[in-house]
């Protein structure tokens, strides 16, 4: 891996396939009485979250400590931005504290790449705005691949509100990247005004695409976009592109149903729907802990013989 | 008697090309126009184009309100070194230039600038879009160009009685739009496109402007009256121009450098400076702005010279303000970049803007005696690299770093006064 994970797409399938790979080893790691490894010992990992994601937060934290790094917060208001610090003043302050990777959640599309540009720490993206989600993607090639054995030849249908979504946009490159097929599904207001590109196919006709497919992936639809009129209603979203029990039986047997998380449950799934066995929600959780065990430890890179090793003493 | 005699040149103006040399009188007139003038201090102009100063009918010098971006002093500064001898000050400042009091302030700290400064008025108090200025106060005062630039009237029935309004004042006036239907523009921050959806920006359609750029054809049809259209960017918004002119409509546009130069790819870097409004476009808009200039669709080159702080633009790419500089690289930029020959850039830059913003008295030329000694002197080879800390502007934002331009102003005279000499600010 480089310096730092900004786009998924900038790993290709070998580098997909390395964090993957990685990947296994963690999850055995955190399977352990004592799940902890000194493989980051000694270095310091910075939280700068423009946006609240609990989630995503404690997932990247409870890799970083399972890993022995230092770990360092700095959550920062939405009002401190008109307090008339500059983003790059913030990265400036918090490199001077002597941090080895920065985990950044902004709201603004790109803001991980201006962090980039700035420090000399590792930047990690954990979610920019509408645009990218890179660890999110790289946990469900990894989930796919824990049920399916692979994304290869594999077909997912992302449905629901992409245009506004990040883990859509780094799915799509990781799932393709990966030899994955991807159809994209949702009302044509929520999908994104150009498709110019993208190496997906498009319906707005979730019925006639759930038989074709082995992976139904679920966005979160979030309240305001019915607000912002770009759907008529929650219950006319449901009526066509919600996951019932009803459309379950339009999948195939082994067909996974996956969903990023925090789930609106009885809007794009049904309560029962989530519960069912082939649904990997959860697993996809668990894997994310792993996951970003093995991004950061790839980019501090720290001598892969103390990896599997527990650490003495560990509480 | 003379005060100079610019010596060597090629006079170039609306009139036509002549080898000449240009002597420059104490009272700030052309004195004389020819070959072999002697008597005063020379200038140097072999190899060079002497023409007359250019005119930018868009410039944001911040003042007042936001002085630690620009000055009407350090953007007239930049602009003379542009080559520009006029400018007109856009109204979104703070307070907006929106009645004779603020207007005066402008034109005040103007009147000690080494270049021509003009003020705008606001079409509607405070650029809200709901109720119309005081507009014959500021034409008393010399407004010529009304805009609530930065914002275009949303109101189509306000903007009629605008125009309506307008076209009873004593003096004739031009009302210019910015031209944006927030409907569909609003929360967008780049060309909503194929970048935009890759990139996860919010964008603004090209529709956006050229609905209104539509609207206020038809409005100037209703009203008789003239309408320009600023900072063009959209290959349907320059095909409606066209059309209306081929209609006999009174209607004038601009397009922006940076328009006709960079494209909405620029934004994959996600760094702010490519931000601006209206936003960089795909290439067949830019295309098509350069069409429209090279056919008269489009009849000005503006700056839109947007200084920002650096603080302002090292936020997140949709939370910095949108905005580039451009008075110092325009002349080179239309050189370099637009394959016209340099009698047409001129006309772009100089003449036919200066009679858009009613200037054609003082700017513009033509390059004859006993007109005011508003003159530039450019090189037309000379190659040089960018650098945005050599810049007189207050701010750094320009995105032309480090390229290499053909074209160089070598000498700026305001009113017969050497205020650019050999590249140097005088003053
Ligand atoms: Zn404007």
């Amino acid at each position: 891996m480089s310096h730092d994970l900004l786009s998924v797409g900038d790993l290709g399938a070998d580098g997909i396939d390395e964090v993957l790979q990685l990947t296994d080893s963690f999850v055995e790691v955190s399977e352990r009485a004592i799940p902890k490894v000194p493989a980051l010992r000694g270095k310091t990992v910075a939280w700068l979250f423009y946006e609240d994601s609990t989630r995503t937060r404690l997932s990247f934290e409870t890799a970083a400590r399972r890993l022995s790094a230092d770990v360092m917060n700095f959550s920062v208001a939405s009002s401190s931005v008109k307090k008339g610090e500059s983003l790059r003043d913030t990265v400036q302050t918090i490199e001077a504290m002597g941090v080895d990777a920065i985990v950044v959640r902004h709201r603004s599309a790109g803001a991980p790449w201006q962090v980039a540009k700035w420090a000399d720490a590792s930047v990690v993206n954990a979610g920019d705005g509408w645009h990218e989600h890179p660890t999110q993607a790289l946990l469900d090639c990894y989930t796919i691949r824990q049920h399916l054995g692979s994304c290869e030849g594999r077909h997912v249908a992302i449905v629901g509100d992409v245009k506004h979504s990040r883990v859509a946009r780094s799915d799509v490159l990781a799932f393709t990247a990966m030899g994955a097929e991807v159809t994209i599904v949702g009302p044509p207001t929520l999908l994104p005004p150009s498709l110019e590109g993208w190496p997906v196919a498009v319906s707005h006709d979730l019925d006639s695409v759930l038989p074709k497919v082995d992976i139904v992936y679920l966005l979160r639809m979030q309240r305001e976009r019915m607000a912002s009129g770009l759907i008529p209603s929650l219950r006319e979203y449901t009526a066509r592109y919600g996951l019932t029990r009803r459309r379950v039986d339009r999948l195939g047997e082994d067909a996974l149903v996956m969903h990023p998380g925090p789930m609106n449950r009885g809007v794009e799934i049904a309560a029962d729907v989530a519960d069912l066995p082939r649904s990997v929600i959860v697993d996809q959780v668990r894997n994310g802990v792993a996951v970003r065990m093995a991004v950061l430890y790839l980019l501090l890179g720290a001598g892969s013989d103390k990896v599997l090793t527990g650490v003495e003493g560990a509480s | 008697m003379s005060g100079f005699v610019i010596r060597g040149g090629t006079v170039v103006d609306a009139t036509g090309t002549r080898r000449g040399d240009v002597a420059v009188d104490d009272d700030g007139t052309i004195a004389a126009v020819g070959e072999g003038l002697e008597g005063g201090d020379v200038v140097d102009a072999s190899g060079c184009v002497v023409a007359p100063g250019l005119v930018d009918l868009h410039a944001h010098l911040r003042e007042p309100g936001r002085e630690e971006a620009e000055t009407v002093e350090t953007g007239s500064r930049a602009a003379a070194l542009g080559g520009f001898t006029a400018v007109v000050a856009m109204p979104n400042t703070s307070p907006a230039i929106d009645c004779a009091s603020v207007v005066r302030e402008v034109l005040d700290l103007g009147r000690s600038a080494p270049c021509d400064v003009h003020s705008s008025g606001a079409i509607t108090v405070g650029r809200a879009g709901e109720q119309l200025t005081p507009m014959a106060e500021m034409a008393e005062l010399g407004v010529r160009l009304f805009t609530d630039d930065g914002d275009g009237v949303q109101d189509a029935g306000l903007m009629r009685r605008a125009l309506e309004y307008a076209s009873g004042l004593p003096v004739p006036v031009t009302l210019a739009q910015h031209c944006e239907v927030a409907a569909l523009a609003a929360g967008g921050h780049m060309h909503e496109g194929e970048w935009s959806s890759r990139l996860g920006i919010p964008g603004q359609p090209a529709e956006s402007e050229e609905l209104m750029v539509a609207r206020d054809i038809v409005l100037s049809r209703l009203t008789g009256m003239r309408v320009h259209f600023q900072h063009l960017s959209t290959g349907v918004s320059v095909d409606l121009v066209r059309e209306a002119k081929r209609r006999g409509l009174a209607v004038t546009a601009e397009a922006t450098t940076h328009h006709f130069t960079l494209t909405d790819a620029e934004v994959a870097s996600y760094d702010p400076l490519y931000k601006v409004n209206p936003p960089l476009r795909p290439d067949a808009d830019v295309a098509a702005v350069r069409a429209g200039l090279a056919d008269g669709a489009v009849d000005a080159i503006a700056t839109d010279h947007a200084p920002h702080t650096q603080e302002a633009k090292e936020q997140a790419f949709d939370e910095a303000p949108p905005g580039m500089l451009g008075l110092e690289t325009a002349l080179a930029l239309a050189l370099t970049e637009l394959d016209l020959p340099i009698e047409q850039v001129l006309a772009l830059l100089s003449w036919q803007p200066a009679a858009i913003a009613g200037l054609s008295d003082q700017h513009g030329g033509p390059v004859a005696v006993g007109r005011p000694a508003n003159l530039c002197v450019v090189d037309p080879t000379e190659t040089w690299t960018v650098e945005p800390t050599a810049s007189a502007s207050r701010s750094r934002n320009n995105p032309y770093a480090g390229r290499t331009l053909t074209g160089r102003v070598r000498h700026t005279f305001l009113f017969g006064e050497p205020v650019v000499l050999e590249g140097d600010a005088q003053r």
